[in-house]
């Protein structure tokens, strides 16, 4: 670096080395066509997936377009709220501060007759006990508070049934 | 160099607000347009290259999530800029002076309604002794026109001819968002916005995409019968301190334009990318265009103005006009920053080098 030879008046005047300029810009979010009657079926807890007419995935939540083919995905494929554990972790650090008791799963869940995992949390068992394969279902919140968002959905939990076999989640693991 | 031309061209009809689609569901269409214009499926595209900015959006790499509009299975070769579409045409006909690539997609898209486009847009400022003053893009205009008046440069008349042609111009553009006859007299009777601005110097807020697919020697003439050659293509940038710059004239321009030679031949159209009505005064001098120019015969971007595509449609307008006939060499242009810091000029001809 070159040397500076600064003015008589700024000698031994501590440098400047960093300045704060805070800045805030407010957006209005569009979150689509597809998300938003997604959405909108969320707070009605119905799920729904849209089909691509070329390789037939089903993907979910949906957002108006294959991103394999490019294709727009019209047809509606109606989802129940219980799939499979197709990945999972267990989190053993408070992120959430005290929503979430520690260690807790989160999850990928393939919903029935989908392609596409979604992600979301998993109760009502030990984080130990959770295992690719295993049958969850939907917990959803009071009806006074579903709302237009996956957070209507609590939690997924143990349903029961029998693991699934891995051919019916494969593609995804 | 291996010649490269501009075969197909799509774009939205601009509006003032998008509203209801996001940015996927705005592309969709028009890739396919595109792609059906030039004849073929995705499949022959060799490159991809996007331009946008996050800052319109609020969504850091929203850019990532639009490829899905193109379908980026299995991997494709693929790159973005942050910058106006047209630079993203820039990098493509660099990428196939390669060798490896002989059909590039380009598409760019900008949703200017989500946030407040004045604040957005001084975020391109310097970051130290610009950016927290705040200073709209309006704002920084006005202090560029009150130069050039002052300067004796352009007059307040000149500026609302602009205006006036333009307007009318559009009227045969079905994707302009303001159209009409607009007479000088009368559009000097308005009162001014940002002095010495009145609200019809400035561009509309605009939500808007186009695409362009660039082919070379060999693979344009398959895909459009009168394809649009890039005979120069140049890029240069001013400083970042709007106070060492001469914001009277466009030096990037000028030299953008030399280097490019715009004026090797005649020049019959001319897709000036000026969001402000005293631009397009200073672009044409920067270019040296002379009366008998057909100067944004789209309307240009006062009349429409996607950020991030408004440079790019300048492209697609110019390469379209050449392909059906209207003229036979084309120059387009597209800028950048604050008072035109950065500008780009491609020479477009209906025939090839050495032709």
């Amino acid at each position: 670096m070159a040397e500076v030879t600064l003015p008589e008046r700024l000698q031994g005047v501590e440098p400047v080395r960093s300045i704060r300029a805070p800045a805030r810009i407010s957006y209005n979010y569009t979150a689509g066509r597809a998300s938003s009657r997604f959405l909108r079926s969320v707070a009605d807890k119905k799920l729904f997936g849209q089909r691509c007419p070329a390789c037939r995935k089903v993907y979910v939540p949906p957002r108006g377009c294959c991103p394999t083919d490019g294709l727009a995905t019209e047809e509606e494929v109606e989802l129940r709220d219980v799939g499979t554990i197709t990945s999972f972790c267990i989190v053993n650090v408070p992120f959430m501060k005290n929503l979430m008791e520690i260690p807790y799963v989160g999850a990928l869940i393939q919903l029935d007759n989908s392609d596409i995992p979604i992600m979301h949390l998993i109760q009502e068992i030990s984080a130990d006990q959770v295992r690719v394969g295993m049958r969850v279902e939907a917990v959803w919140v009071p009806d006074d508070e579903i709302g237009p968002t996956l957070e209507s959905i609590k939690y997924f939990r143990p349903n029961g049934e029998d693991d699934a076999p891995y051919e019916s989640y494969k593609d995804n693991v | 160099m291996r010649d490269v031309a501009i075969v197909s061209f799509a774009q939205t009809k601009h509006e003032r607000a998008a509203e209801g689609i996001n940015e996927v569901e705005m592309l969709m269409p028009l890739l396919k347009e595109a792609l059906d214009g030039a004849g073929i499926t995705k499949d022959r595209v060799d490159f991809v290259c996007s331009g946008s900015s996050d800052y319109l959006a609020g969504q850091p790499f929203s850019f990532v999530m639009t490829l899905d509009a193109f379908g980026p299975w299995p991997p494709i070769s693929e790159s973005h800029v942050d910058m106006d579409g047209a630079w993203a045409v820039y990098e493509s006909w660099v990428k196939m002076q390669g060798g490896k690539v002989d059909i590039a997609l380009v598409y760019a898209y900008g949703k200017s309604s989500p946030g407040d486009i004045r604040r957005v847009l001084s975020r391109q400022l310097d970051p130290y002794y610009q950016q927290p003053l705040w200073p709209d893009s309006i704002a920084l205009a006005a202090l560029q026109a009150r130069a050039g008046l002052d300067a004796g440069t352009f007059t307040m008349e000149q500026m609302a001819e602009v205006v006036s042609s333009s307007r009318r111009n559009a009227k045969a553009n079905q994707f302009a968002q303001i159209t009409g006859d607009a007479d000088v007299a009368a559009l000097l009777e308005q009162p001014e916005y940002l002095s010495p601005l009145r609200s019809h110097d400035c561009a509309p807020v605009s939500d808007g995409a186009a695409v362009v697919i660039l082919a070379v020697d060999g693979v344009a003439q398959e895909l459009s019968s009168r394809p649009a050659w890039i005979r120069g293509f140049d890029h240069r940038i001013e400083a970042h301190s709007l106070g060492v710059r001469d914001l009277t004239t466009s030096a990037s321009t000028r030299l953008a334009g030399e280097k490019a030679g715009v004026a090797n031949g005649p020049i019959d159209i001319a897709e000036l990318h000026a969001p402000f009505s005293h631009q397009e005064l200073i672009l044409r001098d920067a270019l040296a265009l002379g009366d008998d120019v057909s100067v944004n015969p789209s309307g240009g971007a006062l009349c429409a103005n996607p950020v991030m595509a408004a440079g790019l449609v300048r492209m697609g307008e110019a390469a379209t006009r050449i392909s059906r006939g209207d003229g036979d060499r084309a120059v387009a242009h597209a800028t950048s920053g604050p008072c035109l810091q950065q500008n780009l000029v491609c020479v477009l001809d209906a025939e090839k080098e050495g032709e």
